[in-house]
C-alpha cells in the first residue's frame, strides 16, 4: 500500500491537494474582516449582562430602578420580565441516536437554563441581568446600580462530592446531580482480569481549561424595517440551530429568522452551542424595535462562556505476559458544570475513543456526567478525545513501566493492523452503529513517530545522568479519532448568467480557509478554474439547511456536498451545451470553464455564453415560472459512517529539577486524514491543535476556589502561550483515504489538540524517573512538577 | 499620494455621559487630521472603530494582554485597549486600513503573513502586523530575542505562531536582506 497515493491521485492536474494561497488573507489583512462588532448597526442599543456573584445562592430580591434611571439607559430586564419565554434547552445535542438508545439505554436528564436567572444561580457567571443602554459604557455604569439580594447556598465543586448520597441538588427537579450516565461492556473483562499477568490500576484526571478564541463571543439582532425579518449576526459555529432556537424562543416562523456567521475569530467548539445571550438580544431587537448588539469581554468569556476538560479517570489495563492487552475497564467522571448543555456528546465521545487504535477483547468502561457549581462545560476541540487519551497512554505508559518494556513497543505489539481494516471494535459508535474503524495505518504512524523522535539519543542521554539539574525525557501517544459526525450537510451551487459559480455551505468557517478549499473541490467537480468561485457559508438563506461547523466535519460533510454537487452542476453545463452545440453529450468535455468537443477543431462553448442562454436542460422554454438561465444543483450530503483520522505523537522533553521548567526540545506528529484538499490549510489546523494541546498540557487551567470562584479569570491569570511557548513541530503524515466519502477525505481540524496533553506528560515522567514520579494530572506548570519530584522524593 | 483609506465618520454615538469632561483634540489617523470632541473616559480602541469606523483594530481582551488591538503611535506599537484616546493629542496613528491603499499592493509584511500562512481566523493578525511592520521600519534589522520579545506580546489561538514567525522572518529578510 503507498501511503502517497492518496495526494498524488489528488493532485494530478487538479487544485485538490495543492497549497493554494487563500482568497481569504486579502480583505482580512487590509482591516477589511466584518466580525459580529465590526458590522455597522446606525442605532445601535449595547448589552451588558450583570452576573452572579456566588456560585449558589437564591435570589431573594432584584431592584433595577437606580439602574433605570441612569443615563442612555434604554430597558433593564431581570428574570421577572423574560418569565414568559421558554428556558434554553439544545434538544438537538440532547438527543441519544436510537441505536444507541435501544442497545445501552444511557440516562440523559434535561436541565434547561433560565434566560435570566429568577430564584437561583448555579455558577459564578450566571446571567442575572440585562442592561440596554445607548453604550457599553453606560450599560456597564448601570450595571452597578443593579441591587440584587442572594442568600448563599452550598457550593458543590468536586464532582465527586455532588454524586455522594445527601449532597445538596443543583436541580432540585431531578432526583440526585447526575446528568448523564451510560455503561458499555465487551467480552468478560473481570474474568480477563482475573487471569492477567500484569495489571494496572491508575487514577487520572484531565483538569478544566477553555477554548479561549481571541475574538470572545458577540452577537447582533435587528429586525429588517423593509421586510420585518430578524436578521442576527452571529460568531456561531452552528448558524442553523441558533435559528432555530431563536424562531422557538421567541415563537416566531423559522423562515422568518435569518442568522449569519459572518467572519468569526476561532471557535474551537466554545462557540457551537448554544447560550442564553443569543436568545436574548434577537429578543431585545424585537422587543425595543433597534439593533441590539452584545459583546462579551473577556472576563466573561473566561468565566462565563463554556467551560471544557475536567474528566477523573479510574482506568485499569491488563496484559499477558507479552504485554498484550487483554481487557480494559475505565469509570470516567465527567464534571459539566451547572447545567448539561450537550448530553452524551463528550461523555460518549470519550467511552469511544478510549481504546484508540489498541485491540482489547474485553471492555468494560461507565461514564457519569455530574452536575455542580462551576460553569457549564461543552466540547472544546478534541470534545472528550483529549481527556480519554490522557488515561489510556498514561496507563500504557504505567504498563510499559510494570512490564520492563520500552512505550513504544508496548504500543506497537497492541496495534490494529491495517489489514484489519475496516476494524470493529465491539463498541458502539456515537450514532448508534457498531464501531469501525474505516481506514488507517496506526503501525506505520508509530514507526514514522518513533524513527523522527531518535528514541536511541534520548536514552543515551539519559545513561549519561543529568546535567545542572535538567533531565531528559521522552513520550509516545496516539489516538484515533472518528470525523465527520452527520446527519448531514448542505451544498448549493448556482451558476450566475455571468458564468460565475456561487457555492453556499451550510458550515461557517472561524478560521478554517473554507472560501479556499471548498473552492478548491468545486473547481475540480464542476470543471472551472479557482477564481470563479464565490463561497458563502453560514447563512441560513443562502442554504436554508445546515448543520454547522463542529466535531471535525466540516470538510467531510460541506466538502463531500460540495463535490456531489458540482459533478451534478457539471452533468447539467454538458448537457445543455450538448443541445446547444448540436452534438452528443460523450463527444464533449468541461474543463477550464469551457465545453469543448473531444475531437480537435470541434466546437466549444464558455461557461458565460452557456449560463446566459441556455434553457434548462429538458425544459426546451422557460414557461413553467422558473428562470431558464438557471444551471444549480443542492445536495445534502449524509455521511454513512465515520471517517475515521489517527496520530502518533512523541515529544522529547528537558525538565530541570531545581525549577520544574519544562523545555520542549523536539515535538514529532505523525498523522493521517485521508486525502488532503490543501496541505497549507491542513498543517495549519494540525499545528494550530496542537499548540492549544501544549497550552492545556503545560500552562493553562481554569481554577476554581472550593467557594465556586473562578480564580483565573482574566489572561493574566490564564495563560495562553505565546510565540515563545509553542517550539516549530516535527511534522509528518500518511494517507490512508476513507471510503466513507468519495473524497476520501476525513476531518482533521481536532486531531492536533487530542494527544499533546498525553505526549507532554508522558515525557516528563521518562524525564522524572529518576525520582520516580508518577504524572496523574497537568498542567505541568514549574510547582506542579517541584511538587511531584518533592512528593516522590518523600520530602 | 493621499491614501485611500475609508473617511472617518466623525463622533456620531451619544456621550459616555460626563459632559464636564469633554475635550476637543486633534491627531492624525492614517495620514488624515482628525478634529474631535471626545470624552476623557473614552478608550482609543472604541475611538478608532466606533467613532471613525476603522473596524480592522480588534478588540480582544481588553486589559491589555492579547495584542490584537495594536495600532501604531509615532511608529511604536502600543495597545489601543489600554490607551485613552485623550492621551493621543498631537499623534500620528496608524492602523491596519492605512497600511495598503485598497487599490493597491499588500506590504510586504501583509504579504508574508498571506504567503506564509501566518493567519486563519484573522482576528489577531492586524495587532501581529501593526508590530511587525514596526519592526521592519526599524533602521537596523532586530535581533531574534527583540523578534520574540516583540511577537510574545500578542496572542493568537489558530495558527500554533509557527508561521507568523516565518511571515516575519520574511519580512524581515525583504527588508534587510537575508
Amino acid at each position: 500500500m503507498s501511503h502517497d497515493s492518496g495526494r498524488a491521485r489528488s493532485g494530478d492536474g487538479g487544485w485538490i491537494g495543492r497549497s493554494v494561497p487563500r482568497v481569504e488573507d486579502d480583505r482580512l489583512l487590509r482591516g477589511n474582516g466584518r466580525y459580529v462588532d465590526d458590522i455597522a448597526l446606525p442605532g445601535a442599543v449595547e448589552a451588558a449582562f450583570l452576573r452572579s456573584p456566588h456560585a449558589h445562592a437564591r435570589i431573594e430580591s432584584v431592584d433595577v430602578t437606580a439602574a433605570l434611571a441612569a443615563p442612555g439607559v434604554v430597558a433593564v430586564w431581570t428574570g421577572d420580565h423574560v418569565r414568559d419565554l421558554p428556558a434554553m434547552l439544545n434538544k438537538e445535542e440532547l438527543r441519544t441516536p436510537p441505536g444507541l438508545a435501544e442497545l445501552l439505554d444511557p440516562l440523559v436528564r434535561m436541565t434547561p437554563m433560565p434566560l435570566l436567572a429568577r430564584d437561583k444561580v448555579l455558577y459564578v457567571g450566571q446571567p442575572v441581568a440585562v442592561v440596554l443602554a445607548e453604550n457599553r459604557y453606560l450599560a456597564e455604569d448601570a450595571l452597578e446600580l443593579v441591587e440584587v439580594r442572594y442568600a448563599p447556598l452550598p457550593v458543590l465543586v468536586d464532582p465527586q462530592h455532588a454524586l455522594t448520597e445527601g449532597a445538596i441538588r443543583l436541580h432540585e427537579d431531578l432526583p440526585d446531580n447526575t446528568a448523564v450516565a451510560v455503561a458499555t461492556r465487551v467480552g468478560n473483562p473481570d474474568e480477563a482480569f482475573a487471569g492477567a499477568h500484569a495489571v494496572v490500576s491508575e487514577h487520572f484526571e484531565a483538569h478544566r481549561y477553555v477554548a479561549s478564541p481571541i475574538e470572545t463571543r458577540a452577537i447582533s439582532a435587528q429586525v429588517d424595517p423593509y421586510s420585518g425579518r430578524l436578521i442576527v449576526w452571529s460568531g456561531t459555529q452552528t448558524p442553523h440551530r441558533l435559528r432555530d432556537a431563536i424562531a422557538h424562543t421567541l415563537g416566531l416562523e423559522p423562515a422568518t429568522v435569518h442568522v449569519i456567521a459572518a467572519d468569526v475569530g476561532g471557535g474551537f467548539g466554545q462557540k457551537g452551542i448554544l447560550y442564553v445571550e443569543e436568545l436574548l438580544i434577537p429578543h431585545a431587537a424585537r422587543h425595543l424595535g433597534r439593533p441590539v448588539l452584545w459583546r462579551e469581554d473577556r472576563n466573561e468569556n473566561l468565566t462565563a462562556s463554556s467551560h471544557a476538560r475536567e474528566q477523573i479517570h479510574r482506568i485499569e489495563l491488563a496484559a499477558d505476559a507479552e504485554g498484550r492487552l487483554i481487557a480494559v475497564r475505565d469509570r470516567i467522571t465527567v464534571n459539566f458544570g451547572a447545567y448539561n448543555m450537550t448530553g452524551l456528546v463528550v461523555p460518549y465521545n470519550s467511552l469511544c475513543h478510549l481504546l484508540g487504535p489498541y485491540r482489547v477483547p474485553n471492555v468494560h468502561i461507565d461514564v457519569v456526567g455530574v452536575l455542580t457549581n462551576t460553569a457549564f462545560a461543552t466540547p472544546y476541540r478534541g470534545a472528550g478525545r483529549p481527556e480519554t487519551v490522557f488515561a489510556m497512554e498514561r496507563a500504557m505508559d504505567r504498563l510499559a513501566a510494570e512490564l520492563g518494556i520500552e512505550p513504544e513497543e508496548l504500543r506497537a505489539r497492541n496495534l490494529v493492523r491495517p489489514d484489519e481494516m475496516p476494524y470493529a471494535t465491539g463498541l458502539v459508535d456515537r450514532s448508534g452503529k457498531p464501531q469501525s474503524y474505516d481506514s488507517g495505518d496506526f503501525p506505520e504512524l508509530l514507526r514514522r513517530a518513533v524513527a523522527k523522535a531518535d528514541v536511541d539519543q534520548v536514552r543515551a542521554r539519559q545513561r549519561e545522568g543529568a546535567r545542572d539539574g535538567k533531565h531528559v525525557g521522552i513520550g509516545f501517544a496516539m489516538y484515533i479519532e472518528a470525523t465527520g459526525l452527520g446527519p448531514f450537510e448542505t451544498a448549493r451551487i448556482d451558476i450566475a448568467p455571468s458564468g460565475r459559480v456561487r457555492l453556499a455551505i451550510g458550515a461557517p468557517s472561524q478560521g478554517q480557509g473554507h472560501r479556499t478549499s471548498m473552492a478548491q473541490i468545486a473547481a475540480d467537480a464542476i470543471g472551472v478554474p479557482l477564481d470563479v468561485i464565490d463561497v458563502i457559508g453560514g447563512d441560513t438563506e443562502a442554504t436554508p439547511f445546515g448543520v454547522g461547523t463542529i466535531a471535525s466535519r466540516a470538510l467531510v460533510n460541506a466538502g463531500n456536498a460540495t463535490h456531489r454537487a458540482g459533478r451534478l452542476v457539471r452533468e447539467k453545463i454538458v448537457e445543455a451545451a450538448a443541445r446547444r452545440l448540436g452534438v452528443a453529450e460523450g463527444c464533449l468535455d468541461l474543463s477550464d470553464g469551457i465545453v469543448r468537443a473531444k475531437e480537435p477543431g470541434g466546437p466549444s462553448i464558455s461557461l458565460a455564453e452557456l449560463a446566459g442562454k441556455a434553457p434548462l436542460p429538458g425544459t426546451p422554454e422557460p414557461t413553467d415560472g422558473r428562470h431558464g438561465t438557471e444551471i444549480s444543483e443542492t445536495v445534502h450530503f449524509r455521511p454513512p459512517g465515520f471517517a475515521v483520522a489517527s496520530g502518533a505523537h512523541a515529544a522529547v522533553v528537558e525538565v530541570d529539577e531545581h525549577t520544574g521548567e519544562i523545555e520542549i526540545l523536539h515535538y514529532v506528529v505523525v498523522h493521517d486524514a485521508g486525502n488532503i484538499v490543501n496541505p497549507m490549510i491542513a498543517e495549519g489546523q494540525v499545528t494550530g491543535g496542537i499548540a492549544q494541546g501544549i497550552g492545556g498540557a503545560l500552562y493553562e487551567e481554569m481554577v476554581y476556589g472550593p467557594d465556586g470562584q473562578p480564580r483565573t479569570g482574566t489572561y493574566m491569570d490564564y495563560l495562553v502561550p505565546t510565540s515563545s511557548e509553542i517550539p516549530d513541530l516535527d511534522m509528518d503524515e500518511i494517507f490512508t483515504p476513507s471510503p466513507m466519502n468519495d473524497l476520501g477525505v476525513k476531518g482533521l481540524g481536532e486531531g492536533g489538540a487530542i494527544a499533546p496533553q498525553a505526549v507532554l506528560a508522558g515525557a516528563v515522567e521518562d524525564a522524572l524517573r529518576p525520582f520516580g514520579a508518577v504524572v496523574r494530572r497537568g498542567p505541568l506548570s514549574p510547582s506542579r512538577v517541584r511538587a511531584l519530584i518533592r512528593t516522590a522524593a518523600g520530602t | 499620494m493621499t491614501p485611500s483609506v475609508p473617511a472617518p465618520l466623525g463622533a456620531r454615538t451619544p456621550p459616555l455621559a460626563e459632559p464636564s469632561a469633554w475635550h476637543e483634540i486633534s491627531l492624525t489617523v492614517n495620514g488624515r487630521p482628525v478634529t474631535a470632541q471626545v470624552e476623557s473616559r473614552l478608550l482609543l480602541s472604541d475611538f478608532l472603530r466606533d467613532r471613525l469606523g476603522l473596524t480592522g483594530t480588534h478588540v480582544g481582551c481588553e486589559h491589555g494582554v492579547c495584542g490584537a488591538c495594536t495600532v501604531l503611535v509615532d511608529d511604536k506599537p502600543v495597545r489601543t485597549c489600554l490607551t485613552l484616546v485623550v492621551q493621543c493629542a498631537g499623534a500620528e496613528l496608524r492602523t491596519v486600513e492605512g497600511l495598503a491603499p485598497a487599490d493597491a499592493p499588500l506590504t510586504p509584511v501583509q504579504r508574508a503573513f498571506h504567503e506564509c500562512h501566518g493567519m486563519q481566523c484573522g482576528f489577531c493578525t492586524p495587532g501581529f502586523v501593526m508590530t511587525a511592520t514596526a519592526l521592519v521600519e526599524q533602521h537596523e534589522r532586530p535581533d531574534e530575542k527583540q523578534v520574540a520579545d516583540a511577537l510574545s506580546g500578542h496572542l493568537c489561538r489558530c495558527t500554533g505562531y509557527r508561521n507568523i514567525r516565518r511571515a516575519v522572518c520574511q519580512a524581515l529578510d525583504e527588508r534587510f536582506g537575508e
